[in-house]
């Protein structure tokens, strides 16, 4: 089944990408929209546009059943769903495949399973992945806490089983501190969750946080190495690097071997991310999550590979073999890509959504700038403020750090405030230039550097 | 009575409650004080505490909850 059309559910640069992707391929786009996304770049440059509802996600881009009742109308062979809104929404993917329509992802049940943490760490763990030193599961009382704690060694996260958002999350960094959280820990996840099961993982305190980039086609699996995504703020990633830099060559082929070795386990079905925390000290590696959709960061992989990961999956969705054999996939360069976003720095990261009065986009060997801007686009204020990534690729890290400041000098974004001057600050930074990252350096960075160098205050919105 | 008028300073969607199926912080013909809370704009899936700036009584809302509202649009009339 070879798929001839296909509806783009999202919005945004990632639509602009798959639309791209698309048209390379020979296939028919038709790009959904909101009553507040009328005037989006991807609505131009797709063949067809149709309207699902009002500004609010929820109503719209959220909306199943009007999302695929657009599929169905517009007679599409399949539907590509980017990243973030339905993407990881099994219903979703049931119900375009009930439409008989094609979901360009894993099935829903797949994505049912990798979805639930506690399952995914038991796939993980079957696979032969290692996890994050914890409990088992759940947690009957605090003298067991203790014993795990004294087992793994401390500081410990106490979780909330039912928990999300950072809720019914406390640290212990020795006995006494978990005496004191483990009962409030409990009573704020019964308040919080109808739940007070906890469980305890080990705080890994100096980690990088490393993904695995994966294709499957149901039999052959392959990994296109790994992404180097530590930093972040409030757990956003701001900038993300390919590969990893002072990752040992053999710790990173035990990694991407590892990420094979869980495709493998659930027989998956196109494009695929696997996260880890590796710890630079012990040269340890811990699952954390599978995503089982394209990332916002995909592009620095087929900088260094040259495979195009949206075309892929979707020849992999219509039913081609993986066209690609694992020895084929060779590591050439390195590549960092800068989320830029329409927010302000100075003013504790405020989005600042507005008019695009002037857009310079710098070009040239090596440099890539994804987008939804154009000269005149009003950036309306209901969804994410990403709005572009520059992408830069050369023969080695120094390479790229030197091409991507002259490519963030050439980066023009005349309107709203944005992270442009952020990611030069970065790119010049003497720790950032040694790859000393962790997931909390930017957040110090931030507190620190940043603030004298802008004379900003520490505060954060 | 003269009227004053309390404008959102951001671009976004207006919420009159803290969260789904919880009272409004305020209610109209509510009176207010300048560091109430009277809503919560949300730009960008950020959350903003919008205070009413000034004291008044009878609130009126002219906008309603989770409706999209522009930089500089009048929110609600309090009487000063």
């Amino acid at each position: 089944m070879t798929i001839r059309s296909l509806l783009i559910a999202n919005r945004g640069e990632i639509a602009v990408r798959i639309i791209k992707a698309a048209k390379a391929l020979g296939i028919r786009t038709v790009q959904i929209y909101s009553a507040a996304d009328v005037d989006m770049l991807a609505v131009k440059l797709a063949d067809e546009a149709v309207e699902v509802g009002p500004p609010a996600a929820r109503k719209s881009y959220l909306n199943i059943e009007a999302v695929v009742a657009a599929a169905k109308a517009a007679g599409v062979d399949a539907v590509h769903p980017g990243y973030g809104f339905l993407s990881e929404n099994a219903n979703f993917a049931d119900a375009v495949e009930a439409a008989g329509l094609t979901f360009i992802g894993p099935k829903g049940d797949a994505i049912r399973l990798l979805g639930d943490k506690v399952a995914a760490r038991e796939v993980a763990a079957r696979a032969g992945v290692p996890t994050v030193p914890g409990s088992a599961g759940r947690i009957d009382g605090l003298e067991e806490a203790t014993a795990v704690a004294e087992r793994t060694g401390y500081p410990v996260m106490i979780k909330a089983a039912a928990g999300g958002g950072g809720r019914g999350i406390r640290v212990a960094n020795n006995r006494a501190d978990l005496e004191r959280h483990f009962p409030q820990a409990s009573a704020e996840a019964l308040a919080a969750f109808g739940d007070g099961g906890l469980y305890l993982e080990k705080v890994i305190t100096r980690a990088r946080h490393v993904e695995v980039q994966i294709l499957g086609d149901g039999e052959n699996f392959i990994h296109c190495y790994e992404r180097e995504c530590s930093l972040q703020r409030r757990r956003q990633k701001v900038w993300e690097e390919a590969p990893s830099f002072l990752l040992p060559q053999d710790a990173r082929e035990k990694l991407c071997a590892s990420a094979v070795a869980l495709a493998r386990e659930v027989s998956y079905r196109g494009a695929g991310t696997v996260e880890y925390l590796y710890d630079d000290e012990t040269g340890e590696f811990y699952f954390i999550e599978v995503n089982t959709r394209i990332q916002v960061e995909h592009p620095v992989t087929e900088m260094i590979t040259g495979i195009d990961l949206v075309a892929e999956m979707i020849r992999i969705a219509g039913g081609a073999k993986l066209s690609i054999a694992q020895e084929r996939v060779k590591i050439a360069g390195h590549a960092v890509e800068c989320r830029i976003n329409v927010e302000d720095p100075v003013r504790g990261f405020l989005p600042t959504p507005g008019r695009i009065d002037r857009l310079v986009v710098p070009a040239g060997e090596g440099v890539r700038f994804d987008t939804m801007l154009y000269e005149g686009y009003a950036i309306p204020p209901f969804y994410d403020s990403l709005v572009g990534k520059l992408i830069v690729h050369a023969e080695n890290r120094d390479a790229c750090l030197d091409r991507l400041a002259r490519a963030l000098a050439d980066l023009t974004i005349v309107g709203p405030p944005t992270t442009v001057g952020l990611h030069q600050a970065l790119a010049g930074d003497p720790a950032v230039k040694g790859g000393a990252f962790h997931t909390r350096f930017l957040e110090q960075w931030l507190e620190t550097e940043f603030a004298g160098e802008t004379g900003r205050t520490a505060e954060v919105a | 009575m003269s009227k004053t008028e309390i404008r959102s300073p951001l671009p976004g969607t207006f919420y009159r409650s803290p969260a789904p199926d919880v009272p409004p912080f305020k209610a109209d013909g509510d009176s207010v004080a300048a560091p109430d809370t009277i809503g919560i704009i949300e730009v960008m899936k950020t959350f903003q505490e919008l205070s009413a700036g000034v004291e008044g009584k009878a609130i009126r809302f002219l906008v309603d909850n989770e409706e999209p509202v522009m930089a500089g649009q009048v929110i609600a009339e309090v009487e000063a």
